[in-house]
């Protein structure tokens, strides 16, 4: 066994063009295929469909809001519109996206093993996403549901007469997929890293991947229990949280948000990962602080647990618990603004690229931090009850799941796409799109803040004539969004037929990803590779690369 | 289009409205600039250090590690600040004063109706005098609703499961919007009306307009309808307990258990009486559960009230506990 050394990572292009992608062909080869880096690609095609019909129920909602009456959908359809928006983007985009799909093809390589610990679970994991997801198109197509994708009792249990149960129903099978990716994840961070790779080595999309499985794990079984008694009540008419039953509606609530606010985390946390990864390629330096981001992400996931109440101020708790619920909140907002400041910090004297993952992730950094900094207004209880329900927490949560997540799943995916797919993207279209992208963005949800502040409450299929002008910002923004969203779908498939051949590591990046060829063998590597350098050790790297290289 | 039809901040018409406003303002100028501060950072050092072809490697070089500490310790010191203040004003929005007007609000699916306690009934429409503080006992019909006043800064979700509390005083004449906050279904949107705030002499004369009686006498007519009154003659040896004086006092249960008399109590023991029985009685009253509807249960709530109670009433709800002196 050789090991890989820093001063091979540009000379081991293998004269074996076999690869994970021509191993073997036909359908069945990938449907029943237990390597992580295929079946990365099976969920990077389903989430990419669910993402574009979510995209399409917001961009229907936005339409309906360019006017104050609701004339272009009705009431009912609207609330339908907003209910699967809010679903398909959280249980089968958000919560899948970056996990399930670089995590399975990046988080083996990175950790130099030749896949993950249980492969024929992780097919399984994308079945069960494949049935919830089926069983979610069926209820679209017979006529959706109307609950929100919060379900609250007791309309979701009496007084909606939609396809609650198939919604619920999907929503928990997706559920386990999520579970066993997880479980995946962390028995393989724990057993499978490559010689020398210890912890303090991990790259910190691993330790941000390894506290995402924590909370899925541990968090998932709740929702499952909570939608479980939901339909249970549902169908048998059993009081759980019926209160003309004997049940208790704030219980549901307690329920739901103790798994949805750690979902959160299951979102954000690898989003945060992925932009210490692209900070750390693109300043081709180790990110300020290694040890306070790894932590942070630790205890982001474990505060995350405490706080769930904080969206039940006005909801009829005591006052009491509701004060613990702020204090504890505003706990979990110091691990979020350590990274903030940690990859700020790592500009400094810094060889900045301006590349696409970059601008994305630099991008992301902004976003994320209004995003969180209008969570600060919303954990003061006295503010909350003012600006809860309204537009103001609808523009919060987009700016930290769309401007947080979903911007850093587009750095992901063009920063990995040479590795996954061998060929280069065209980088002036990727431009283009991340920066329609962050000026639709904040056209989109900047004005929602005010609007939210002026009292307009979300889920409004019709609303009073002054906030309109906000809206039709609001909207065009989003028709903006959509450009920059649709880019890349045209410019990525055609740079599979016509991009620039990639090579091993495009990015002149560490990292054991960008030291096997591109696309990876399909056992990643041809030789286990020895670890022998901390995470993002460029300077020893780009020493050994010499500097005439030009990337 | 006039300035005034594209507003950016929203009008101010009860006492807390400025508190809460201040608070928000501040947030905003303290976030907005951290975040700007932020920003610039970001640009500036990624445009200095931009790579070229002289500035391949990062120099091996990093900021003072103590930055660690500061940016851990400072924030947490200012989240600390934004927690106590928001906390102060929760509490002092969950504090009604004693002199507070009642009304009644019960929400449907999709609609608002309001009872004064001199009978006075509306739908999506409140009248309320300026100046004066404003106690509303809410209750739902079906689903949970959250009535939201946006210039008083205030909203309170409506369950159907018990009764909750709000107030405000407003500080000017005016109309303002209602809007139900919490989605509840097909016209959700739709739940909203307005409030009319009035001087206190058009308010007098706005009550001086018809009404079947005030809100308790309303409800001493329904409780010889549902021939409560058969039972609760309010005779020490009846049937059922003595109801005068009843509300806020401390009642002894069946297991020695003492709980307060507050308008949940009295809301349960009408719907489901077997739940909590005094000490002494049988389990002999039949549920009204399904029988009485949310207005109607308000009116016998109005009516026990006005048969006087403890020399301080309890607001109900939890979250006014800690008003209890």
């Amino acid at each position: 066994m050789s090991s890989v050394t820093l001063h091979d990572v540009r000379f081991i292009e293998p004269e074996r063009t076999r690869n994970y992608l021509n191993v073997d062909y036909g359908v069945f080869s990938w449907l029943l295929t237990k390597d992580h880096k295929r079946i990365g690609i099976l969920y990077m095609f389903s989430i990419s469909l669910m993402f574009i019909l979510g995209g399409f129920f917001a961009m229907m909602m936005r339409l309906e809001l360019l006017t104050p009456e609701g004339d272009l959908l009705t009431s009912d359809t609207y609330n339908k519109f907003f209910t699967l928006h809010g679903i398909i983007m959280i249980f089968f985009f958000l919560i899948p996206s970056i996990p399930a799909v670089m995590g399975n093809f990046i988080l083996p390589i990175q950790l130099g093993a030749k896949d993950l610990a249980f492969p024929k679970i992780n097919l399984l994991s994308w079945y069960l996403y494949m049935i919830g997801a089926f069983v979610g198109l069926y209820v679209i197509i017979t006529g959706g549901v109307d609950t929100g994708w919060t379900f609250y009792t007791p309309f979701s249990t009496q007084y909606s007469n939609t396809h609650v149960f198939g919604t619920t129903f999907g929503a928990f099978i997706v559920g386990f997929s999520s579970i066993l990716t997880g479980l995946n994840f962390l028995v393989t961070i724990h057993r499978m890293r490559a010689p020398g790779l210890t912890w303090y080595r991990l790259p910190l999309f691993v330790w941000a991947i390894y506290a995402t499985s924590v909370v899925q794990l541990l968090a998932t079984p709740v929702l499952a229990i909570t939608l479980f008694l939901l339909m249970f009540e549902r169908v048998v008419h059993v009081g759980i949280f019926d209160p003309a039953l004997g049940g208790d509606p704030l219980l549901y609530q307690h329920m739901f948000w103790f798994y949805s606010h750690p979902a959160v985390y299951i979102m954000i946390l690898p989003a945060m990962g992925v932009a210490s990864e692209v900070v750390a390629a693109f300043t081709r330096k180790k990110i300020f602080g290694y040890k306070f981001v790894a932590f942070s992400s630790l205890a982001i996931a474990f505060l995350g647990f405490l706080v769930w109440a904080h969206h039940m101020f006005v909801a009829g708790i005591s006052i009491y618990s509701a004060m613990i619920f702020s204090f504890l909140s505003y706990f979990v907002a110091v691990p979020s603004a350590i990274k903030v400041f940690n990859w700020t910090a790592t500009l400094y004297k810094a060889s900045v690229a301006w590349m696409t993952p970059m601008l994305y992730i630099l991008g992301f950094i902004g976003l994320f931090t209004i995003g969180g900094v209008t969570g600060l207004f919303l954990a003061a209880l006295g503010l909350d009850v003012h600006v809860t329900d309204t537009y103001f927490v609808v523009a919060h949560f987009h700016y930290i799941m769309v401007g947080g997540a979903v911007m850093a799943y587009f750095a992901a995916l063009h920063y990995w796409w040479p590795k996954i797919t061998g060929r280069m993207y065209p980088e002036w279209w990727a431009r283009l799109s991340a920066l329609l992208v962050f000026v639709g963005f904040n056209l989109t949800f900047l004005p929602q803040f005010v609007l939210g502040y002026l009292g307009m409450p979300r889920r409004y299929h019709a609303y009073a004539p002054e906030f309109q002008v906000l809206n039709v910002m609001s909207t065009a923004g989003a028709s903006i969004l959509a450009v920059g969203y649709a880019l890349p779908l045209f410019y990525l498939i055609w740079s599979l037929r016509f991009g620039h051949k990639a090579g091993v590591n495009p990015w002149g990046a560490v990292g054991l990803e960008w030291t096997t060829s591109s696309p990876p063998p399909k056992e990643n590597f041809h030789e286990t590779p020895v670890v022998t350098w901390d995470a993002y050790d460029y300077p020893a790297m780009l020493k050994a690369m010499g500097e005439t290289q030009n990337v | 289009m006039l300035i005034s039809d594209f507003p950016l901040f929203p009008e101010q018409g009860s006492t807390v409205a400025g508190q809460v406003d201040a608070l928000f303002i501040v947030l905003s100028v303290i976030t907005g600039s951290v975040s700007i501060l932020i920003f610039l950072l970001i640009f500036i050092l990624a445009i200095k250090y931009r790579r070229t072809p002289q500035n391949q490697l990062a120099q091996d070089q990093e900021p003072p590690q103590m930055l660690e500490a500061g940016w851990i310790g400072i924030p947490f010191v200012i989240f600390m600040g934004m927690f106590v203040w928001g906390a102060w004003l929760y509490f002092r929005l969950a504090r009604i004063p004693d002199n507070a007007l009642d009304v009644y609000a019960t929400g449907k699916q999709w609609m608002w109706k309001f009872q004064h306690s001199t009978g006075q009934r509306e739908i999506n429409t409140l009248h309320v005098p300026v100046g004066r503080p404003v106690r509303i006992t809410l209750a739902s019909e079906d689903v949970i609703h959250s009535l939201f006043f946006p210039s008083f800064r205030i909203k309170a979700d409506v369950l159907p499961s018990r009764y909750r509390t709000m107030w405000f005083q407003a500080t000017r004449t005016g109309r303002f919007h209602i809007f139900c906050a919490e989605y509840c279904g097909t016209q959700h949107s739709g739940m909203i009306g307005w409030v009319e705030v009035m001087e206190p002499t058009d308010y007098q004369k706005w009550l001086a307009g018809g009404s079947e009686g005030s809100l308790a006498s309303q409800g001493e007519k329904l409780f010889q309808t549902h021939a409560c009154n058969t039972c609760h003659t309010n005779d020490a040896t009846a049937r059922g307990p003595v109801l005068v004086g009843l509300y806020g006092s401390d009642v002894t249960l069946g297991d020695n258990s003492v709980v307060k008399a507050d308008d949940n109590y009295i809301r349960e023991s009408i719907l489901n009486p077997q739940a909590k029985l005094v000490k002494g009685f049988g389990p002999i009253m039949p549920t009204f559960q399904g029988q009485v509807s949310e207005d109607d249960l308000l009116k016998l709530l109005a009516y026990i009230k006005s048969l006087g109670g403890a020399p301080a009433p309890s607001p109900a709800g939890t979250p006014q506990k800690e008003q209890r002196r």
